[in-house]
């Protein structure tokens, strides 16, 4: 049977960065505002609001997704991880460190979503290339362009942190 | 983004009695397209019957040697699937031509074939669309129409439909399983989607209250003589301004079996099996591709800023069967289309 209802809240539980929530949103709620307005994990953020930036990219199970497209209660019982939910005990994800060496970023608005892209496309293992990454992070816009930086970030992870950024370009 | 009743369905007798009873409702899988269409206001849906927990996500042989992809496999389950990298890498690379792959990750195969056109003019409701509000009439003729079709448009509306994974189905001539309260069917692929005409609300044939459960793909195998090239304003993460999906079969230098179907150009993906048929018995050369692709195109009417689309797909037809010829299909993380 089906849980129709007509109540304005729906109770969900969701597990973020290792919490247990147990939440009654609206059906309208977006993860994303939900990350934002209700719990403040603000480091996902609204850039578009359409799903064409990149920059609201949380995983979700594991997979990374535009927050800013998902109705929090359709994932009752997921559980999130967001930028804020990858270092571990104050140790930067290698992905963190690597942006950081790299200095993949300028602004920084687009960062937390192409982190927690990069982190999903290390999961696929789909991409072995320079070609595959660049393809794999299409998804990510950073309005700054430091791609070149941002890739040689990711691929010093995926290849274990043996290229230098003269052999990456 | 308007209030809605939300329904969450446990079986698919559950979801379709859901919508059955609420006439303006919609299904919600993935969301990737509708909660954008709601946030513009122009899905205004007064329920949501959630259908994410329904067993629809798997991916299976059928008896009659193809496979069965349920609705609610994603996009990137279906384009990583091995066995569909396999027997229809030409389905896996469409789809990775495709969007983003946070949006595949999200995006489900039931969706695709459901998203509607990315016509600036249907997604700004301060501005007239026949798509979008029956009547009011269509700002992109005469108006920005860059990227809208030249084949089998109407008077009411010249929209495309923007799905790079349809046009690989529509080439392997995929069968689209609905379930509804009538009971089971099975669409033939070519008859999913339908031209504007002057019903352009409608952007296909399924009934009211009806549910995708599954596409189903028949036998067969073309190994590597196939392609899908996309061609776009960018190198990735754009829509197509014209795409290619093509296969072909040669048996002793002549082209025994050819499928080719466009994206980018149409209310949907467009084939012409005369014109295939025509191509049988052939040698697989430049010259037969060319009067293919011109034939292909005979009936092409630009409308003014898309007049560029005619000549670009002519030649991306040329190119692609060219590359099915060869065995040398198009891989999507490189961007010279060669």
């Amino acid at each position: 049977m089906s849980n129709s209802t007509a109540a304005l809240t729906i109770p969900i539980v969701l597990t973020i960065n290792g919490t247990r929530h147990e939440l009654s949103l609206p059906p309208w709620v977006t993860l994303l505002d939900l990350l934002r307005e209700r719990l403040h994990l603000s480091g996902a953020k609204k850039g578009c609001d359409q799903g064409q930036c990149g920059a609201c990219t949380v995983l979700i199970d594991g997979h990374r997704i535009n927050s800013c497209l998902v109705l929090a209660v359709s994932r009752d019982g997921a559980e999130i991880t967001t930028i804020e939910g990858l270092a571990n005990a104050g140790e930067l994800h290698p992905l963190q460190a690597a942006f950081i060496e790299h200095d993949a970023f300028q602004c920084g608005y687009c960062t937390p979503g192409q982190i927690c892209s990069a982190v999903g496309l290390l999961h696929e293992a789909h991409a072995g290339s320079r070609q595959e990454i660049r393809e794999q992070m299409s998804g990510n816009i950073c309005r700054c362009g430091a791609y070149t930086n941002i890739a040689d970030a990711i691929q010093e992870v995926l290849e274990g942190g043996a290229v230098s950024r003269e052999a990456a370009e | 983004m308007n209030r809605f009743d939300y329904v969450r369905a446990n079986s698919v007798a559950d979801a379709i009695a859901a919508l059955a009873g609420s006439p303006n409702s919609k299904f919600l899988a993935g969301g990737t397209n509708l909660v954008d269409l709601m946030k513009y206001d122009v899905a205004r849906p007064s329920r949501i019957v959630d259908i994410n927990r329904l067993p629809l996500k798997e991916i299976n042989e059928t008896v009659a040697g193809g496979l069965r992809i349920g609705a609610l496999a994603t996009n990137s389950d279906v384009a990583w699937n091995p066995q569909v990298a396999k027997r229809y890498p030409l389905l896996s690379s469409a789809i990775l031509a495709g969007a983003s792959a946070q949006l595949r990750n999200a995006a489900t195969t039931g969706g695709n074939l459901l998203q509607r056109t990315r016509c600036y003019y249907f997604y700004d409701s301060s501005t007239h669309c026949n798509k979008r509000l029956p009547g009011s009439g269509c700002g992109a003729i005469g108006g920005v129409n860059r990227i809208h079709a030249i084949l089998g448009s109407s008077d009411a509306c010249i929209a495309v439909h923007p799905s790079d994974m349809c046009v690989a189905l529509a080439a392997l001539d995929a069968e689209v399983e609905v379930e509804g309260p009538k009971g089971k069917r099975l669409i033939p692929f070519a008859l999913f989607h339908r031209l504007p005409d002057q019903t352009p609300e409608q952007d296909n044939t399924l009934e009211l209250g009806e549910l995708i459960t599954a596409v189903v793909l028949p036998a067969g195998d073309f190994g590597p003589h196939h392609t899908y090239i996309k061609i776009r304003d960018r190198l990735s993460y754009a829509f197509a301004l014209i795409s290619v999906a093509a296969a072909l079969k040669t048996e002793d230098g002549i082209i025994s079996e050819v499928r080719l179907a466009m994206g980018g150009v149409a209310h949907k993906p467009w084939r012409d099996r005369a014109l295939e048929e025509v191509l049988r018995g052939k040698p697989p050369t430049e010259a037969n591709f060319a009067g293919f692709a011109r034939d292909f195109l005979r009936k092409a009417q630009g409308r003014g800023q898309n007049d560029f689309k005619i000549e670009l797909g002519r030649r991306t037809i040329v190119r692609a069967l060219m590359q099915a010829a060869r065995g040398t299909p198009q891989n999507q993380s490189d961007k010279v289309v060669r």
